[in-house]
């Protein structure tokens, strides 16, 4: 069955699958159909019974943890919820290839290092001042600035986002579309006590304000969120600041 | 390093700045120009409307300020985001065609609306 | 293979905003250039207008105008997305950019003619 070649046979599908460095190749395998197959199933069909060599990421396989995002037909999304049906023609063809924008280190599997380097540098954690002594922080959860907060709050950092930017791609220095909307729901956040700082560490090309407005991430963010919305807010408040000489 | 993020963030709001006016300006010249092109359009035919033009000289001389403000910054991020520029670089070079543009457009400027 | 769109709608808008700023950069100075011809007189801004009757140069200004309508009305779509109230990629701004750049580009070629 692995040597008939799909375009003869229906229930087979050819893919090709980045193997090595970024010096590396695409090998093609053949892989049966299945019903309400997803990509990350043919993935593991092949590392399973095709080539134990093959090298691949994946963790819950339930859509939560991010962790099995890749190219698929040159878009980035998370495979294990990728129907194979969803992305594929009467060819039946797939290219699976790993995320881009970060270096990798086999076969589809990328160094994610950079990625959550970024995040930090935009200052994306939370600081109070609050004691386990203070009362709880009120804070309405209809205020638009709470809303702002809750529209990106639910970044699980798979960086399909960050693998889609082309100013990523450009710019090396550029936070990317994580850090910043990770910078902006803190930004938001009354209770942090770093604003000022935050606001500093994303302002200029290597931040904020070398977004495009693309809109590449939030086409292809899985969890809908809108980086480019964040960013967009980041760029009137640091702009605000900027104007005050208050930077 | 902080005095650069401040500094291309001051870039930002003046291409915006710019930009602003630059849409009122366009848009008043394109009107201007397709109304002026009706039965083509002759040396003398431009010259006798701008010539002595108080008005039109104000009007093209912060026209041109808002272009040197606003071309360079744009060229900038080409030049640092497709050309392969460092930021001095593709600075030094954009400054240098803001220069030549407030030259030659102010000098347009005189040119044709000089009495 | 399904040819997906690898980038979004709004990428092409980006790349319509640069090119037609990069057009109008490099067609700017020339524009200057031939008006300040007018410095040496009339006859001498006569000269460089009559060398811009030519078919070529004629198409290089209706370009130019299409250009200076896609850009300033890409513009207004950008400024909306990052001063205006959130409303996503405002799509329906690219429609009017293509659209008004058409129509533009129209009424300049209907003045050339009449």
């Amino acid at each position: 069955m692995s040597t008939e070649m799909s375009s003869n046979n229906p229930s087979l599908i050819s893919v090709r699958i980045w193997r090595g460095t970024a010096a590396g190749g695409f090998q093609r395998y053949e892989v049966p159909r299945a019903a309400s197959q997803t990509i990350l199933d043919v993935v593991t069909y092949i590392q399973r019974s095709l080539d134990p060599t093959l090298s691949y990421r994946f963790a819950c396989r339930v859509g939560m943890c991010g962790s099995c995002a890749m190219r698929v037909n040159g878009q980035a999304r998370w495979t294990c919820r990728t129907h194979v049906s969803k992305v594929i023609d009467e060819s039946a063809e797939l290219e699976i290839a790993p995320l881009a924008n970060l270096p990798i280190i086999k076969d589809l599997v990328t160094d994610m290092t950079e990625f959550f380097d970024k995040w930090a540098r935009a200052k994306g954690q939370f600081k109070g001042d609050a004691t386990r002594q203070d009362d709880f922080a009120r804070v309405k959860p209809e205020s638009a600035q709470r809303r702002a907060v809750d529209a990106g709050i639910e970044c699980i950092g798979c960086g399909v986002c960050y693998s889609s930017c082309d100013v990523v791609a450009w710019r090396p220095d550029y936070l990317g579309p994580a850090a910043l909307n990770r910078a902006w729901t803190l930004a938001n956040d009354e209770r942090d006590t770093q604003q000022l700082e935050r606001l500093r560490a994303v302002a200029g090309d290597a931040g904020c304000h070398a977004c495009h407005s693309h809109f590449s991430c939030t086409e292809r963010c899985p969890k809908r969120i809108s980086p480019t919305a964040g960013i967009a807010g980041l760029k009137k408040k640091v702009g605000r600041l900027a104007a005050k000489g208050a930077l | 390093m902080a005095s650069t993020a401040i500094a291309q963030a001051r870039a930002w709001y003046w291409q915006r700045i710019s930009a602003m006016v630059l849409m009122v300006f366009v848009f008043i010249h394109l009107g201007l120009i397709l109304y002026a092109m009706r039965g083509g359009l002759t040396a003398a035919e431009i010259l006798g409307r701008t010539q002595g033009n108080l008005g039109l000289a104000v009007f093209y001389a912060v026209f041109v300020l808002a272009c040197v403000i606003h071309v360079p910054l744009g060229l900038q991020k080409i030049a640092e985001e497709w050309g392969g520029m460092t930021p001095p670089t593709a600075q030094l070079l954009t400054r240098g065609f803001a220069a030549l543009i407030l030259v030659l457009g102010l000098t347009a400027v005189w040119a044709v609306t000089a009495p | 293979m399904k040819s997906l769109r690898v980038r979004p709608l709004s990428y092409t808008a980006f790349l319509m905003h640069r090119l037609s700023g990069l057009g109008l950069a490099i067609f700017l100075p020339l524009h200057f250039f031939v008006l300040a011809q007018a410095i040496r007189g009339e006859s001498e801004l006569d000269r460089a207008l009559r060398l811009t009757d030519s078919l070529i140069v004629k198409f290089a200004e209706w370009g130019l105008v299409v250009l200076l309508t896609l850009h300033l009305v890409g513009g207004a779509r950008l400024l909306l997305i990052e001063f205006g109230p959130w409303r996503g990629v405002r799509s329906g701004w690219i429609t009017a950019t293509v659209i008004t750049s058409g129509v533009t580009g129209f009424l300049f070629l209907y003045s050339l003619v009449n």
